[in-house]
């Protein structure tokens, strides 16, 4: 995922977390992101930097980063994700659509395509912290 | 906790003034081609348009098109490449022409992802070409964009109608607007489609004929806006 799209997407979940929880301040937002999503955290934090909203002007934000699982539906074979082994053009398809790792990669064990990304795919919002007045 | 994408697709179609989406219960009824000849049309009309390919499996809009390597912009997001016109998003732009082997829950991720990354802009309407069925597709689009409208394609067909028969009891039981059906490539008697649309209670939009020279003009938009076909749908397209 794109990381501006990421942390408007972050910074538009967290102001609705906190509409609902009613806080007047966020004080933290830790966001979990997949190795999958090919990411680069300095641009995200930059982008939230520029983002945040009044309400969360003194938040700390936390980016924690899971590591890729990719399992084989046809021979159960696990494996990780080796950013290296891809060149620019795949590293750039699966950092937008992170399902085009469907397209680019292949089960090490059977060479099929039909694998699950069993770990390391998504971004969520962890947790949030703030108070109330 | 949060997917923090689905906080920020209301907000990459708030430019947008009306969203279509090219839909049929059934494959093979054209509507890929329909959708393409619809945005161009609009497009020649003073329209602003985009026009979103969201048939993963299948993509052709970009061969309908007959546009190559197009790359789109990154600027706070992805800014689509313009195609003849037309403000075009397609899976084609990240997997080429290689196949695209997704299950149900992974091809529902990547139209959030899509969605969720690409920027329209200001756009008058934006036309979506549907993949056939009530799968992912279908289902995500009504979930995530309450306002989006229908535009379903049939052909002659009864085994065309039936899929497509589902497909509009889904959407009145959704209570989702549906502009009405299209008889396509219409080839002998008509009526049939048009008497059981009627009695389903949807507007029959009209039928546009079986031309041949579609098929030629696939990868040439100039000679796709000659043939009668585009004619017909011109005339239609008035109705939406």
């Amino acid at each position: 995922m794109h990381e501006w799209a990421l942390a408007e997407g972050i910074i538009a979940t967290a102001s609705r977390v906190a509409e609902e929880q009613h806080l007047d301040e966020i004080t933290e937002v830790v966001v979990r992101i997949g190795e999958l999503q090919q990411v680069e955290e300095e641009i995200v934090q930059f982008a939230l930097e520029q983002l945040r909203t009044p309400k969360m002007s003194k938040a700390k934000f936390t980016i924690e980063k899971a590591p890729a699982k990719f399992r084989c539906n046809k021979c159960a074979m696990e494996w990780g994700l080796d950013p290296k082994t891809l060149d620019r053009e795949t590293g750039e398809a699966i950092h937008f659509v992170p399902e085009m790792a469907h397209v680019y990669l292949k089960c090490p064990g059977c060479g099929s395509p039909d694998f699950e990304v069993a770990e390391g795919r998504g971004v969520w919002l962890a947790s949030i912290k703030g108070r109330r007045k | 906790m949060s997917d923090p994408r689905l906080a920020i697709i209301p907000e990459r179609f708030r430019g947008v003034k009306r969203i279509i989406a090219i839909s049929s219960g059934k494959g093979g009824v054209g509507k890929s081609m329909f959708a393409v000849a619809l945005a161009l049309a609009l497009r020649d009309r003073g329209v602003s348009v985009g026009l979103l390919d969201l048939d993963f499996t299948s993509p052709s809009t970009h061969l309908i098109l007959g546009v190559g390597n197009l790359t789109p912009t990154e600027d706070k997001g992805i800014t689509p490449p313009q195609a003849n016109g037309l403000s075009y998003m397609s899976i084609v732009h990240y997997a080429g022409e290689n196949p695209v082997p997704l299950r149900g829950a992974e091809a529902s991720s990547a139209i959030i992802e899509l969605l969720s990354i690409t920027r329209w802009g200001e756009l008058d309407l934006l036309v979506i070409d549907m993949p056939p069925g009530i799968g992912d597709a279908t289902l995500d689009m009504i979930r995530l964009i309450p306002r989006i409208e229908f535009l379903v394609i049939t052909t002659p067909s009864r085994l065309a109608y039936e899929s497509v028969r589902k497909l509009l009891t889904l959407l009145r039981e959704q209570g989702v607007p549906t502009i009405g059906v299209v008889e396509n490539m219409a080839t002998w008697e008509r009526g049939y489609i048009e008497a059981v649309t009627g009695k389903a209670g949807f507007m029959y939009l009209g039928a546009v004929d079986f031309d041949p020279e579609v098929e030629v003009a696939i990868g040439d938009p100039e000679a796709l806006a000659k043939t009668k076909f585009f004619a017909q749908l011109r005339d239609l397209a008035r109705k939406i």
